[in-house]
């Protein structure tokens, strides 16, 4: 990895010391602050195969999901009979001791991490031989079909939902729910981060770019495409799954179509933030993603009963309209900010031509 | 196995029955798509929507007191033009483009119709109430509601109905010849504009019919469309677009799934089952299409 330029270091230092000082600054909003953490990660991975590998994919939305009921499960399973847990309606009977809940809910995330990467792993050979919409409509009935089987399963709660263990009752600081979610997600999105630039300035990137362009080019180039591409699926499954699973303690109850595996909003929010922004670029998804969330929750509480229409209409507006995102648009109007080389003459002649 | 379903033959023939009779509805869904697609080259998630909405019109029919099996005449009139302002409005500006932003786009389109249908329909589960009766066979043990019957013949009628249109009429002709090629078509006079338009509005129309034979045999619901795109998608896939016959028989197929996944994993599980189908099946072609190292197009 290249040394980091000095001007980068100040904006990244100054980045974290904000996200740092965030939830003491802006206390009232700890949760939206949250919220944010982890839609930039999930836009951010999303790109990484949506923008990067071309592989347009509705389905990330599974290991979200996923990542969400693992987390609850092994943070109940661990210490009491999930069947019994669910049963009761969770927290009437069992109650998590201190520790228990923070030894749960750290496994929990390992556990949620890891086994999306892997079902990612197992059924990405299958999966991304599929090119194009294909691909895009198959990961769109993964992911639904992932809802309606888990809301058909008892032991997780079936269609009544799942309530996951609720913060420990001894720490008696209101404030300290908030926080601990919020630094979870901030050091995930750091993560994240660190994650990504690291793939953006390696050769593995390239690689997933080839494929994007021509996949097959890329394998007469003796490329071994498929690899690739799971393994940039798989990078996108571990975080989603982190995600996934933070947001299940974070709002304390999981239905299987609503929350988990919510096709209809986290789903679709991944695709549109990463769209927003700017498809295929580092920064791009997560302005996109900031820009969304502020849309959202400034604009959600106004329109209330139409935000659904409201999301509707963006998306189609974005899509047909804005298809390369803000990113692409001041590639266009500032491109030597962007690197880009531009010949005058050769630009000069262009417009003459036409 | 235990399943009740194969210890009483008298249900597999019940099963059967509806199955078909539901894939003939699918297939006429498919075919609406089948068209659009292989005529614009365009996947519509809002297939599924404009199903319902069609049925959401017989439905108000029928409470303003006039049958609801009206609505296969007048839901077809209304859908053409839905279908030919949503071309006008969003469609147009995502025909020549990449595949995966018509599917964005729609997505879009059909979040916007469920939530206006949840306004101003309810979010209840409703149904048109046609009080054709059944019809028992076999000693009383397998019993048919007319209403399937009655829609399983609708459809077959305006099947047939649009082929010999497309074969014969002069529109029918253009919107082939577009398909085609479009760009032949437009250099030898062919307005491929309209043609798109009254495309996708005859799109739509197939699906008012589909929505009011639904709302007398099934049931409504605002947020239910999705499963009948991935249904009409998975129809199109498995037939090939522009192969009748085909669509016909994998719909009844598909329809036959359905009423024993019902039986065999319960009901909770069927739009479940559906989707995975989907899954398999794509599989399936991906790993028959790369042993000859081709893929899906």
């Amino acid at each position: 990895m290249t040394a980091i330029k000095q001007k980068d270091l100040i904006l990244y230092s100054g980045l974290i010391i904000l996200g740092l000082v965030a939830p003491f600054l802006f206390s009232a909003f700890k949760v939206q602050l949250t919220y944010l953490c982890v839609l930039i990660v999930l836009a951010m991975t999303w790109n990484l195969q949506g923008g990067e590998m071309g592989y347009n994919s509705f389905g990330n939305i599974l290991f979200y999901g996923l990542g969400m009921y693992l987390t609850a499960s092994v943070q109940v399973g661990m210490f009491f009979p999930l069947a019994e847990w669910t049963e009761s309606g969770g927290e009437k009977t069992f109650v998590h001791t201190t520790a228990q809940y923070f030894q749960g809910i750290g496994v929990g995330l390992l556990v949620a991490a890891i086994v999306p990467t892997i079902v990612a792993g197992a059924i990405g050979y299958a999966i991304l031989g599929l090119r194009g919409h294909y691909f895009a409509i198959c990961t769109l009935g993964l992911g639904i079909a992932a809802g309606e089987i888990a809301g058909g399963i008892e032991i997780i709660g079936a269609g009544q939902g799942f309530t996951t263990p609720p913060f420990p009752a001894e720490i008696v600081d209101p404030e300290a729910r908030g926080q601990f979610f919020y630094f979870l997600s901030f050091l995930v999105l750091v993560l994240a981060f660190v994650f990504v630039k690291y793939i953006y300035g390696s050769r593995f990137r390239l690689i997933l770019n080839a494929i994007r362009d021509n996949e097959d080019k890329a394998e007469a180039m003796g490329i071994q495409t498929m690899k690739y591409k799971i393994v940039g699926w798989m990078c996108s499954a571990f975080f989603c799954g982190l995600a996934g699973g933070i947001m299940g303690g974070l709002i304390g109850y999981i239905d299987s179509t609503d929350v988990a595996f919510d096709g209809r909003e986290m789903g679709v929010f991944m695709v549109l933030m990463a769209i927003l922004g700017g498809k295929g670029t580092l920064w791009g998804p997560i302005i996109g993603a900031t820009l969304f969330h502020f849309f959202k929750e400034g604009l959600w509480t106004f329109i209330l009963g139409w935000q659904y229409v409201a999301l509707g209409v963006l998306i189609v507006v974005i899509v047909v309209y804005f298809p390369e995102g803000l990113m692409g648009w001041l590639r266009e109007k500032y491109p030597e900010r962007f690197g880009e080389v531009i010949d005058e003459k050769d630009r000069k002649a262009q417009v003459e031509l036409k | 196995m235990d399943f009740l379903i194969f210890k009483a033959p008298m249900l597999m023939v019940q099963a059967s029955l509806d199955g078909i009779l539901l894939g003939i509805l699918f297939a006429l869904i498919a075919y609406g798509m089948a068209l659009q697609w292989g005529v614009m080259n365009i996947i519509n998630i809002a297939q599924g929507d404009l199903v319902i909405l069609g049925g959401y019109i017989a439905y108000t029919m029928y409470l303003a007191g006039i049958h609801p099996a009206w609505g296969v005449i007048v839901s077809p009139i209304i859908m053409y033009f839905v279908g030919w302002a949503l071309y006008k409005l969003v469609i147009n500006k995502v025909v020549d483009r990449d595949l995966f932003i018509s599917i964005l786009a729609t997505f879009g389109i059909a979040i916007v119709f469920q939530q206006l249908m949840n306004f101003i329909f309810g979010a209840d589960v409703v149904v048109a109430q046609s009080e054709y009766g059944t019809t028992m066979l076999f000693d009383n043990s397998v019993t048919l509601p007319n209403s399937k019957i009655f829609s399983a013949f609708i459809s077959v009628l305006y099947a047939i109905a649009l082929v010999v249109y497309m074969k014969k009429s002069r529109l029918g002709r253009a919107i082939r010849a577009t398909a085609q090629n479009a760009r032949a078509a437009k250099i030898l006079g062919v307005d491929t504009e309209k043609v798109y338009a009254a495309t996708f509005g005859i799109n739509a129309a197939l699906c008012g019919i589909a929505g009011a034979l639904i709302s007398i045999t099934l049931t409504l619901h605002p947020y239910v469309g999705l499963p009948y795109t991935v249904r009409s998608f998975m129809i199109v896939i498995v037939a090939g677009l522009g192969n009748l016959p085909a669509v016909a028989i994998s719909g009844m197929g598909l329809g036959l799934f359905e009423e024993f996944a019902d039986y065999i994993l319960g009901t909770e599980f069927r739009i479940g089952a559906v989707f995975m189908l989907l899954v398999f099946i794509l599989v399936y072609r991906r790993f028959k299409l790369s042993k000859k190292r081709e893929y899906l197009k």
